[in-house]
């Protein structure tokens, strides 16, 4: 992500220091993780020291300080999810993807995040590759889903 | 589009939008709330217009998508009106039989309607219902009538007519009173008299001040808030434009989940439109009053739920609550007088001004007024959004709304409140909800999660499993919550894997008090409620895992084992098959056998062994069995004569 993208998101938010989670969560969302050279773009533009920027990037579960992979796999493990089952089905895409949540594999391949609660608590438990949602997993079901992705 | 600039102008223009609308076109509704756009709304839509057109009938059949109906277990839900068919988790292909059966020859489709599952009748109006027909839709009805991003959908069922009413008739101080005397409570959870709040901060001396919308709704199990702003967003706007005129606030926030990508688009909608319409920026209806709103998305963080955090969050910190010495009615936002209710709250005031406060006041009980909004989740036949009066007893809730407890399992707890809730015991049903009648039994009322358990559902793992929660989520300003719940996590982990030990208890109820007493902010004093309610009602589960160390509920992995009944397999090699860890050994006719070193403990060989065969059992507390020889394995299939 280039400075002057950065700027634009800036200028967009009328360059107030009061922006800046705005900010973040915009350069986020484009470039999905904040490279440190945006980060001290940022800081320079907005008149706002790095350590406050790194402190709240680090304090929000949105942002990531490192590259993510080309697929997010979110597993939802809110309360009506968890008694469904949740725990047995991250174990299991643990298992086959190979790390934790907050991971990202080597090949850049999969990122693996616990979320607190998607709200289809009908659909428990939930697993969200990439914004979808696949409703109803058991875990036998969610190598079938993962293979699907490249 | 011109600005409305009176009231007279906005009934002028309602006519008009209502005389162009012809009550008995066809309309298809269809439910397009995040679950059902889970469940496959989307593509439906788009066949349902692809449809129209085969059949020329783009003209004739209006479509409308709306926010969320509430019955997210039978989603995607389609409602035909004016005669209100209504039909339940349709998928594309049964679009074509609705168009022409529904549609054109105003048949209904039987295969499509809800069954009653007492008593196996087919039901074709939405409100006849079970789930429906007990419940009190005062904020959450219109959600299934409009489409969010219309706002002449809105204004079509009396929308702004409140705001007209406060702007045109009635003082601030008239508004004031009739919330004040409606003793609307604050929804969010802490249930704070709303008029009481806006007073102070209209009494404040400070002449910039705000107010908020709360709708970073972070409970899991709870989604009511983010329903109501995806589906019906102005009637939050409209509450909080009349909470502005009341308090003379100019300025406004929504604070809103980033993880809402939908709530996010129909209020930033909404908020556009009705500044277009007039009924945001200035001289609002020709009043002389000013107000704008401005979204704020939050980046992912519980705490920001607390009043204090959410507001140093808005001015761009780090969410860290402070202590309220003097509360944030007084000094808020950018240390000005703020008024900070969630979403639900706030969409209860257009209600109290067009129906008034004695209206109001005649659902719900005498410390709670009005209905509230729950969601019903877990282990419940009816998942979803469930809005009662206030004194409901929790046995009609989860009984005759919600349909008890699927695949014939028993009622366990339900769990309310949110993390910093409590679970209350099937002896206490018969409770009445409302704010103070759920503090009293041990749990609260918090934004309105409800999540039911089954038997199978281990008590001492709800606990660890909140207080996980709650530590992750602690800001880590203050000991107390920072290193108390780390400590009460790791000793309730230890006891969920069988490693309690003898004075575990004493220790847990302790660190549960030192937080209690001592923690900065209401996240932290509530944390221990979770554990504290279910030793109350459940101690017997927290000994069995300490003293024998057996998990009753046959839940928590490392104190279960998995074993398939020699007498009882028949050798069909289901389980042997979906097994991810290859952990049954076994053949065509050879009895499985569960390898106890490399089983995983998913569960899946339980989940599929076929119930008539019921061979996988679950144990925990004794030893598994050895295996039977192998010569005994083999199963010889009785020989033709």
């Amino acid at each position: 992500m280039d400075n002057d993208r950065i700027d634009q998101i800036i200028d967009k938010h009328q360059g107030e220091a009061s922006s800046l989670i705005q900010v973040l969560l915009e350069i986020q969302s484009e470039n999905r993780w904040l490279p440190k050279k945006g980060l001290e773009r940022v800081s320079e533009k907005l008149q706002v020291p790095l350590t406050r920027i790194l402190h709240i990037a680090t304090f929000y579960k949105a942002f990531s300080l490192v590259p993510k992979g080309r697929h997010e796999v979110h597993i939802c493990v809110g309360t009506a999810c968890h008694v469904r089952g949740a725990t047995r089905v991250l174990d299991t895409v643990q298992d086959l993807i190979g790390i934790k949540p907050g991971e990202t594999d080597l090949e850049l391949k999969f990122s693996l995040e616990t979320v607190n609660c998607l709200g289809c608590c009908a659909l428990g438990p939930v697993m969200e590759i990439d914004g979808k949602t696949h409703g109803k997993m058991a875990p036998a079901e969610t190598a079938d889903v993962l293979k699907n992705y490249e | 589009m011109s600005r409305i600039n009176s009231p007279a102008e906005l009934e002028e223009f309602r006519k008009g939008i209502l005389s162009k609308r012809d009550p008995n076109k066809p309309c298809i509704t269809l439910c397009s709330g995040s679950a059902c756009n889970a469940t496959g709304s989307g593509e439906v839509a788009a066949r349902i217009e692809e449809e129209l057109q085969k059949q020329g009938l783009s003209d004739e059949v209006d479509i409308r998508r709306t926010g969320c109906h509430g019955f997210c277990e039978r989603g995607p839900i389609i409602i035909n009106r004016p005669e209100e068919i209504s039909y339940f988790q349709i998928k594309p292909e049964d679009v074509p039989e609705i168009i022409s059966e529904t549609i054109k020859e105003k048949k209904v489709v039987e295969r499509l309607l809800y069954t009653d599952p007492d008593t196996n009748e087919k039901i074709i109006h939405e409100s006849e219902i079970p789930f429906y027909k007990h419940q009190k839709r005062l904020v959450f009805g219109s959600n299934g009538n409009i489409d969010p991003k219309s706002i002449d959908d809105y204004l079509a069922i009396d929308g702004y007519s409140a705001l007209a009413k406060a702007l045109s008739g009635m003082t601030s101080e008239d508004v004031l009173e009739e919330v004040k005397k409606s003793n609307l409570r604050g929804r969010g959870g802490g249930g704070f008299p709303a008029g009481r709040k806006w007073e102070g901060t209209r009494n404040a001396p400070d002449e910039i001040k705000y107010v908020i919308v709360n709708a970073d709704e972070g409970d899991p199990g709870a989604y009511m808030d983010r329903s109501l702003l995806e589906g019906n967003p102005h009637s939050i706007l409209e509450g909080l434009t009349i909470g502005a005129y009341a308090i003379g606030s100019h300025e406004g926030y929504i604070y809103v989940r980033q993880e809402y990508p939908l709530a996010v688009e129909n209020v930033n909608i909404a908020i556009k439109t009705a500044e277009e319409y007039g009924f945001l920026g200035k001289n609002i209806l020709g009043s002389g009053f000013d107000f704008k709103v401005i979204v704020h998305q939050g980046a992912g963080a519980f705490v920001c739920g607390e009043s204090t955090a959410l507001m140093t969050a808005l001015e761009g910190r780090v969410g860290e609550p402070r202590p309220k010495y003097i509360r944030s009615n007084i000094k808020g936002l950018w240390d000005k007088p703020s008024v900070l209710n969630n979403v639900e709250t706030w969409a209860n005031v257009p209600l109290i001004i067009n129906k008034g406060a004695d209206w109001f006041a005649q659902f719900g009980t005498e410390g709670s007024k009005g209905t509230k909004i729950f969601s019903l989740v877990g282990k419940i036949t009816n998942t979803g959004l469930v809005e009662v009066p206030m004194g409901t007893p929790l046995k009609d809730i989860i009984f005759k709304i919600g349909g008890g407890i699927p695949n014939g399992r028993k009622f366990k707890a339900v769990q309310t409140g949110g993390p910093s809730g409590g679970c209350i015991p099937e002896e206490l049903l018969d409770l009445e909800v409302g704010f103070d009648e759920l503090t009293k039994a041990g749990s609260m009322m918090g934004s309105g999660g409800m999540i039911v358990m089954d038997e199978d559902t281990c008590m001492v793992d709800v606990a660890r499993y909140f207080i996980d929660f709650l530590t992750d989520e602690s800001c880590g300003k203050c000991v107390p919550c920072r290193e108390g719940l780390r400590q009460m996590h790791k000793i309730l982990t230890n006891i969920t894997k069988g490693k309690g030990r003898e004075g575990d208890i004493e220790l847990l109820e302790e660190l549960a008090e030192t937080a209690k007493e001592a923690a900065l902010c209401a996240l932290g004093k509530s944390a221990p409620n979770p554990f504290l309610s279910t030793l109350r009602y459940f101690r017997d589960e927290y000994e069995a895992h300490i003293n024998e160390k057996r998990c009753p509920a046959l839940s928590c992995k490392e104190l279960i084992s998995f074993y398939i009944d020699p007498a009882k397999c028949k050798a069909c090699m289901i389980c042997l098959r979906k097994c991810p860890a290859e952990a049954i050994d076994g053949g065509k006719n050879k009895i499985h056998i569960v390898d106890q070193e490399k089983c995983t403990k998913c569960g899946t060989c339980f989940e599929v062994c076929p119930p008539r065969f019921g061979a996988v059992t679950k144990i925990s507390g004794e030893p598994v069995p050895s295996p039977i020889p192998e010569e005994e394995r083999i199963i010889r299939k009785r020989k033709k004569k």
